[in-house]
């Protein structure tokens, strides 16, 4: 018996480099920082980055682990409303005086709270997260908008709300951008090079071949809700100091905007695909895009337009991509079929 | 072969390609009128594809295809149909809430007066239909509740009411009793001796010989060779299949048997089985038997912990196994290679290189990080072992033939260096080849000390592979034969016998 050897890869580094969807979306990224930085006015300066990166802050902090919860081929639509309900907690306690340690403490753990009730209604009870999580949108929002009716807490001590606008010296870059790049870090390492993150994309492509393997599916899953509840809830606080506001009613409609960007940054809506590179991207993208739209004048509505159009066109473009190398392989195919293969007459008489 | 030109059917150097994959090379087929054509090959063969083409699923890329001497294309099964092609499936797709007449005529129920659906009329032709295959079916009755054998036929009445003269049966027989087999030749008999012309796809060579006039063989793609049946043998038709000789399917050697690996208790669950209890040493294959449906893969699953179960124990080593935690069987030294192989051993979409290292990763983390590169380097050995073949190792599992992806979960078994290794259809979709090379795989394991519970619904693989082989008859444990005791006739016995009767053949 003689001992086989496997290459580990079918094609060298630089191709499945380029044929991912990430790269598409870093490139486009690229291109447009490029065009805007020598063509539009003020894109270059360093106030329009610390803008589009603050502006990107809440969206960025919750499609880490909400790439983790698509990959899954599940869904977390209770986000915003985590963002509004912690907005909220964190308002309340302030209001009554308790320290904003304490306050953004509690704040961050009605986030996981948040995360264990979702994480438990479709990890251990077996419900669809679509509907659990639409139905935990309403009510988290509704808890939110209770707490604080229709007020809004703004005496925050000016040196919590100034962390959100201070700048890494003269780069432009907000400090708390830090906290980003560490916890990008950690959900890298987590679902890229970690066995935890092999289970997850196990989930997305076969829950049922993941559970024959071993993969603890319901702890998984509970374990991503809890994420995506307490980064939500991270990121409400952020959103709170930052506009130096808590209301019941923050960042309505931000899960949207969350799943489109994950979306465009090549993770598959289905589960099982994705990278996280990708959306980190696919959120820069965005913010640049319309930062850039905006400088040149285009109103907002039509930069939603835009936005729009290139969410469905990258969707689509990962169908065209697979059209192509269908064809291409078939034609390959083709080429070699050409061999002359057996004809009845030939073999039958063997 | 010259084939007169009046044959029913005839397909010559037919090609069929579904992107890089080539279904089919040159596929052949000529069937007369009036006979029982056997189209036989192992799986991958291109014998389905070849139906289909017939059909009308697909449209072939080349080669020829005639009908009663008529060069045909058909762009969908509609135009098939109507040319007189039937189809009859291994399942059959009725519509259950419809009775059994609606669903003969559907889609062209007979009208009456004022176009209005004449039940009537419809119901006295089925019963008519039914009396010409001569079996017994109420044709009123609904669809919902038929055994897959009913089924079948109500396709075949569908069929002749259509007037079909060619009818394809693509394993038929694959989910029907004994009884069932003999109406379904019966009836077939009758279609032949009316003049049509049928093709019968079947792994059981016993039923080839027994039902029909000719057989084809097909192997990788292409037409190998057509034989009268009275003039072939079952070597000769395993030999052409194969491409070469095979020289022993199932060679169990004779090993050392050891301690009590697994010991099962009193393993209950209610409406699936009932009070199983067996062991499984060291160095032994035990081998499940039984009827399908009769509660085998329930109690590997039970065991392995991917489903409940009410009362009983499972331990190995003498140590309790907790019940429904997989993750604990798999501590306690238990490996599982479920019968789904594409739902439940494989990832299909994750690499090769993701599927071997899907049990042991989490062992292979260095400070909780895991990379590709370690990946590989602890996989590559484990699929040479096996000689999985692949270009690479982040090749898609989906890529790859039903042998090398059994390869492949084995392999991912095996690296996990496990104690006793559960196999449910070791075999099942598997090309007579590799087949052999998995039983090879078996016997060599068990003789180095691995304790293996192997599920199969092959009598041949059983008696020739187990030790021991304990045969479930409705969820309970009917016999407990040694290698010697175990015959076709007691094992059959035991896997047909009634809750009423169930002596312990120790």
């Amino acid at each position: 018996m003689s001992e086989r050897t496997y290459p580990s890869y079918t094609h060298p580094l630089w191709r499945r480099l380029l044929i991912g969807r990430e790269a598409g979306v870093i490139a486009l990224l690229v291109i447009i920082w490029l065009y805007g930085y020598s063509n539009i006015p003020y894109f270059g300066d360093t106030l329009t980055l610390t803008y589009i990166l603050v502006d990107m802050t809440t969206v960025l902090l919750i499609a880490l682990p909400m790439t983790l919860v698509i990959v899954t081929g599940e869904i977390d639509l209770s986000v915003a409303s985590v963002v509004g309900l912690s907005s909220a907690v964190l308002g309340l306690l302030v209001q009554h005086g308790v320290g904003m340690p304490l306050a953004c403490l509690t704040a961050l753990v009605t986030g996981v709270i948040c995360g264990v009730v979702n994480g438990f209604l479709v990890a251990y009870v077996g419900l669809p997260s679509l509907a659990v999580t639409i139905g935990t949108l309403a009510l988290y929002r509704g808890i939110a908008v209770g707490l604080l009716g229709t007020t809004a807490v703004t005496d925050f001590p000016a040196n919590w709300t100034e962390l959100t606008s201070r700048v890494l010296g003269s780069s432009g870059i907000p400090t708390f951008m830090m906290v980003f790049v560490v916890l990008a870090a950690i959900f890298i390492a987590l679902l890229h090079f970690s066995p935890f993150g092999r289970g997850i994309y196990d989930i997305g492509l076969s829950p049922e071949a993941a559970e024959f393997t071993g993969v603890n599916v319901q702890r998984t899953k509970m374990i991503l809700f809890v994420l995506t509840g307490t980064l939500s809830a991270l990121a409400g606080i952020f959103y709170t100091l930052r506009f130096g506001s808590a209301r019941g009613d923050n960042a309505t409609g931000l899960e949207l905007q969350v799943i489109a960007a994950v979306l465009l940054g090549g993770v598959s809506i289905f589960g099982g695909r994705g990278k996280l590179p990708g959306v980190i991207a696919g959120v820069l993208l965005i913010g640049a895009l319309s930062s850039a739209l905006r400088l040149e004048g285009v109103t907002v509505n039509v930069i939603n337009i835009i936005i729009g159009l290139l969410l469905v066109l990258s969707v689509l473009s990962t169908s065209l991509l697979a059209w192509v190398s269908d064809i291409r392989g078939s034609r390959a195919r083709r080429h070699r079929v050409q061999r002359p293969t057996p004809t009845p007459s030939s073999v039958s008489s063997q | 072969m010259d084939s007169p030109p009046q044959a029913a059917l005839q397909l010559a150097g037919v090609s069929k390609n579904f992107g890089p994959v080539a279904a089919l090379r040159s596929g052949s087929l000529t069937v007369q009128p009036g006979s029982i054509h056997a189209l036989v090959g192992e799986n991958g063969a291109g014998k389905s594809t070849l139906v289909k083409i017939v059909a009308g699923v697909h449209r072939r890329d080349g080669g020829d295809f005639f009908l009663d001497g008529q060069a045909v294309d058909f762009g969908s099964t509609a135009e098939s149909k109507a040319a007189g092609i039937a189809v009859i499936y291994q399942e059959p797709t009725l519509f259950p809430d419809l009775s059994v007449t609606e669903n003969i005529f559907m889609g062209r129920q007979i009208l009456g007066r004022m176009r209005r659906i004449d039940k009537a009329t419809m119901y006295r032709e089925a019963g008519k239909l039914f009396q010409g295959l001569g079996v017994h079916i109420d044709p009123r009755r609904p669809a919902l509740g038929l055994s897959i054998a009913d089924q079948q036929i109500i396709e075949i009445a569908k069929a002749i009411s259509l007037d079909a003269k060619v009818l394809i049966m693509d394993e038929p027989t694959a989910a029907l009793s004994g009884v069932e087999v003999e109406r379904l030749f019966t009836v077939a008999r009758r279609l032949r001796d009316e003049g049509r012309a049928l093709v019968f796809i079947s792994h059981r060579f016993d039923e080839v010989f027994d039902l029909c006039d000719a057989v084809t063989v097909m192997r990788d793609g292409s037409y190998i060779g057509t034989r009268p049946i009275a003039e072939t043998t079952v070597t000769e038709m395993v030999n052409l299949m194969v491409g070469r000789e095979v020289a022993d399917l199932f060679p169990k050697q004779d090993t050392d048997i050891g301690d009590v690996v697994l010991k099962v208790e009193g393993l209950q669950s209610a409406g699936v089985f009932h009070d199983v209890s067996f062991t499984v040493r060291r160095g032994e294959i035990v081998g499940l038997a039984g009827l399908v449906g009769a509660g085998r893969s329930e109690i590997a699953r039970a065991v392995f912990g991917v489903d409940r179960y009410d009362s009983g124990t499972v331990s190995m080593s003498g140590t309790a196994v907790p019940a429904r935690n997989p993750r604990a069987a798999i501590r306690s030294g238990m490996a599982f290679i479920p019968e789904d192989r594409r739902k439940q051993g494989l990832v299909t979409d994750a690499s090769v290189a993701e599927n071997i290292a899907g049990v042991i990763r989490r062992g292979l983390a260095k400070g909780g990080l895991l990379t590709k590169a370690q990946e590989n380097r602890a996989v590559a050995p484990w699929a040479a072992r096996l000689e999985v073949k692949t270009s690479s190792l982040d090749a898609p599992a989906k890529t790859m033939s039903g042998g090398n992806q059994q390869k492949v979960v084995i392999a991912k078994w095996l690296a996990t260096k496990p104690d006793l290794l559960i196999i449910d259809e070791p075999t099942r979709g598997i090309d007579v080849g590799t087949k052999s090379e998995v039983h090879r795989l078996l016997s060599e394991l068990a003789g180095q000390g691995l304790a293996i519970l192997m599920i199969s619904s092959e009598l041949p693989e059983v008696l020739g592979m187990a030790d021991r082989v304990l045969v479930v008859s409705e969820g309970r444990l009917t016999a407990d034969l040694t290698r010697e005791q175990a015959t076709p006739e007691t094992v059959m016995h035991a896997a047909t016998a009634s809750s009423g009767s169930q002596e312990m053949a120790r």
